[in-house]
């Protein structure tokens, strides 16, 4: 079943929050290209990126398919303002070091297995479709990244330093992702969409066992007040979208 | 490449006695092919070493110049076939510098020439990326010419060398293509465009036939690297192909190549072109270009920075090692 | 200036004047090199692609699936530590290989068979 009817905004707004994290954190992501520690770390980057640029695409297309007029992916990647993303602050704040990646990326793709593993069963055909072939991807991500937070966390001296210091430093965005207030109640009573707050337990389990084993401590700090679904962002995200929109909205209406 | 199957290091520099180069000269006659543990001479290992260090090389630094537009790419689509593509060079890369880890080479070592200016990397790489037409002149032009110089090497008398390129060959022809896709959508699209395209060719044509090497009579070591069966073709050849291959193509995309002296030449059923100035690319090659110094120090930067993450996936490797013998 | 070859790949590269090797006391030596074999699919062997570096087996095996299998190459991959490959030497050729040479009965081709026998 699809929601279809005069007003498909809650859907659009739902459909547009998830692909534009997927789409801000391969923006993010593939700032390591060619910069990570290890050749073989930039050909892992670099799939994961790919991958989440791909989901981005298809939530995009999804959404923009919902609108009236419609809108391509590349309308609503190039040309919606800084307000109308609905990104978390935890994919578009700028990188720090290869710890602070690979943290947010255990958090990011924790919170998208939870998800994506129960949004292949969404009411909504094409979310479900969307949703099954993501949570393989995430699935990776999920494991590529708890490689890398146990090799640092139970690493050398100083990398469990770096790494300690960048989970406590990522640690209050990770309220954000588990936020409903966004969401229209109906969406997922209809069984169309996941509340995000259902994913909380199984996301902490899984995260706090990987902390555990990287002999890192679970930080105790207070969220970050954000606002990244109602469009009020991180001073950075302005300069991401600069960069990343400037050269589609230097030509309008050209092709590529 | 080949696990223990290559030479120990210590052995790496010692000439080996006369009668058992005559064995290495009996396997190139007959096979064809020397594989890592066969008798070599000391020249044709260093030889090797450094022609496969500095194209693996030459990978790695070419990721920076188009790596710096996957941020702005102008469709969703672009931007996925860059990233692919980048990540395509840096696999490039890493097939390369395990080619040469076959000869006694160690990859750290290699990095560390890299690092210091001791070897080289191709100067193509040294020019900016200025637009993003730039992104479909360098899939078309360099790695087309990339194309023009590997596809012999598949055939090289190295037989890790010759693999590593067969995969590589593979892969690249759709770098050439999305380039050549770039370019046709650029030209086709708006002035602006067409002038972005236009403007992108002008500027890496040049560069791009510098990539042969100089003309074949200033290239005094050919002719060693041809009777080892490392190299095939000489540096003029295979510029040669490249020029009668790309100039049809340059007018399916409507687009002039900067060089008024090319035309056609019905008796040598080749095109003739005009005479290449190499003193840029000298100038390039001493580390004058106009990106020889950022190149360099973001790959120093990039492998600085990473240090404390290898050497911890290294120690937590000896932790886990520690513990499971414990435990047995 | 020195010489200058394109067989380097991607454009001329200097062959004279370049060292081939550095020192290795003075260079950190890189990760482990492991050997990856890949699976193309269901039904053939495990066949040697190339190899890589990692810290250890498990984060080898994951570059393997990075590197090795980013074209849907394989459906199964193995990795080995390059230093557990015990390989034969090319000098042992002769002793190890010739003579199987002149066995040509172990082949089904060294048979006469009479005409209009099938199925054998
Ligand atoms: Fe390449
Ligand atoms: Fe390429």
């Amino acid at each position: 079943m699809a929601v279809t009817g005069p007003d498909n905004s809650a859907l659009v707004g739902y459909v547009l929050s998830l692909g534009d994290d997927s789409l801000v954190a391969a923006q993010r992501l593939a700032e390591w290209i060619a910069a990570s520690p290890q050749l073989e770390e930039d050909v892992a980057v670099g799939n994961i990126a790919l991958d989440l640029l791909g989901q981005a695409r298809s939530l995009l297309t999804y959404a923009g398919s919902l609108e009236d007029p419609p809108r391509t992916e590349d309308d609503l990647a190039y040309f919606r303002d800084e307000r109308d993303f609905r990104s978390v602050h935890l994919v578009e704040r700028a990188n720090g070091d290869f710890g602070v990646t690979m943290a947010r990326l255990l958090f990011l793709s924790s919170y998208h297995y939870e998800l994506y593993a129960r949004l292949q069963r969404s009411a909504d055909e094409t979310l479900a479709a969307i949703a099954a072939k993501a949570v393989k991807e995430v699935d990776y991500h999920r494991d590529h990244a708890t490689m890398w937070v146990l090799r640092l966390g139970d690493g050398t001296e100083l990398s469990h330093a770096r790494m300690q210091a960048a989970v406590d430093a990522e640690w209050p965005y990770v309220e954000e992702l588990f936020g409903n207030e966004h969401l229209d109640p109906a969406l997922v009573e209809s069984g169309v969409a996941v509340d995000p707050a259902e994913l909380r337990g199984p996301w902490r389990e899984y995260v706090a066992g990987v902390l555990a084993e990287a002999t890192l401590t679970l930080p105790d700090v207070p969220p970050a007040v954000t606002g990244g679904r109602r469009g009020v962002h991180d001073e950075q995200m302005g300069y991401l979208l600069a960069e990343m929109q400037h050269l589609a909205r230097s030509h309008p209406g050209a092709t590529w | 490449m080949y696990g223990n199957d290559f030479t120990a290091p210590d052995e790496g520099s010692r000439e080996p006695a006369e009668d058992r180069l005559a064995e290495f000269e009996r396997l190139l006659e007959t096979e064809g092919r020397v594989e890592p543990r066969d008798v070599m001479p000391d020249g044709y290992r260093k030889t090797l070493i450094r022609q496969i260090a500095q194209h693996a090389h030459s990978e790695i630094i070419g990721m920076q110049p188009e790596g710096n537009w996957i941020s702005r790419a102008p469709s969703l689509r672009r931007k996925a076939i860059l990233m692919a593509k980048v990540q395509d060079e840096a696999g490039h890369g890493l097939y390369l510098y395990a080619a040469a880890e076959t000869l006694g080479a160690d990859r750290g070592e290699l990095l560390d020439m890299l690092h210091s200016g001791r070897q080289k990397y191709s100067s193509i790489f040294n020019y900016p990326t200025l637009t993003w037409a730039d992104m479909g002149a360098i899939g078309w032009l360099v790695d087309g010419a990339a194309i023009v110089n590997q596809v012999p090497l598949c055939r090289c008398s190295y037989g890790p060398y010759a693999r590593a390129m067969v995969r590589v060959c593979k892969e690249e022809s759709f770098h050439q293509r999305q380039g050549f896709e770039i370019l046709h959508t650029l030209s086709h699209g708006t002035e602006a465009q067409k002038a972005m395209a236009q403007d992108a060719v002008d500027r890496w044509w040049w560069p791009s036939l510098m990539m042969f090497g100089p003309t074949d009579d200033a290239s005094p070591n050919s002719a060693q690297s041809m009777a080892w069966g490392i190299k095939r073709f000489s540096n003029d050849e295979l510029r040669q192909r490249f020029v009668d291959m790309t100039v049809p193509q340059a007018e399916v995309l409507g687009l002039t190549l900067p060089d008024p002296d090319l035309r056609w030449n019905e008796e040598r059923g080749s095109y003739d072109f005009g005479e290449i100035d190499f003193t840029e690319l000298f100038e390039v090659i001493k580390g004058n270009g106009p990106c020889n110094k950022q190149r360099l120090a973001h790959r120093v930067r990039a492998h600085e920075d990473g240090a404390w993450v290898r050497e911890a996936a290294d120690a937590y490797a000896a932790k886990q090692a520690r513990r499971t013998s414990e435990v047995a | 200036m020195s010489d200058l070859q394109a067989g380097g790949g991607h454009g001329a590269v200097p062959v004279t004047g370049v060292p081939a090797r550095g020192s290795a006391e003075e260079s950190r030596r890189d990760w482990p090199l492991w050997e990856v074999f890949v699976r193309a699919k269901r039904g053939l062997n495990h066949v040697h692609v190339g190899s890589l570096h990692a810290p250890d087996a498990a984060m080898a095996l994951r570059n393997a699936r990075d590197l090795y299998t980013r074209r849907q190459e394989g459906v199964s991959l193995w990795v080995v530590p390059a230093a557990s490959i015990t390989a034969s030497s090319p000098d042992e050729k002769d002793s190890f290989f010739d003579p199987a040479g002149d066995k040509i009965y172990r082949h089904p081709t060294f048979y006469d068979i009479p005409e209009g026998v099938e199925h054998l």
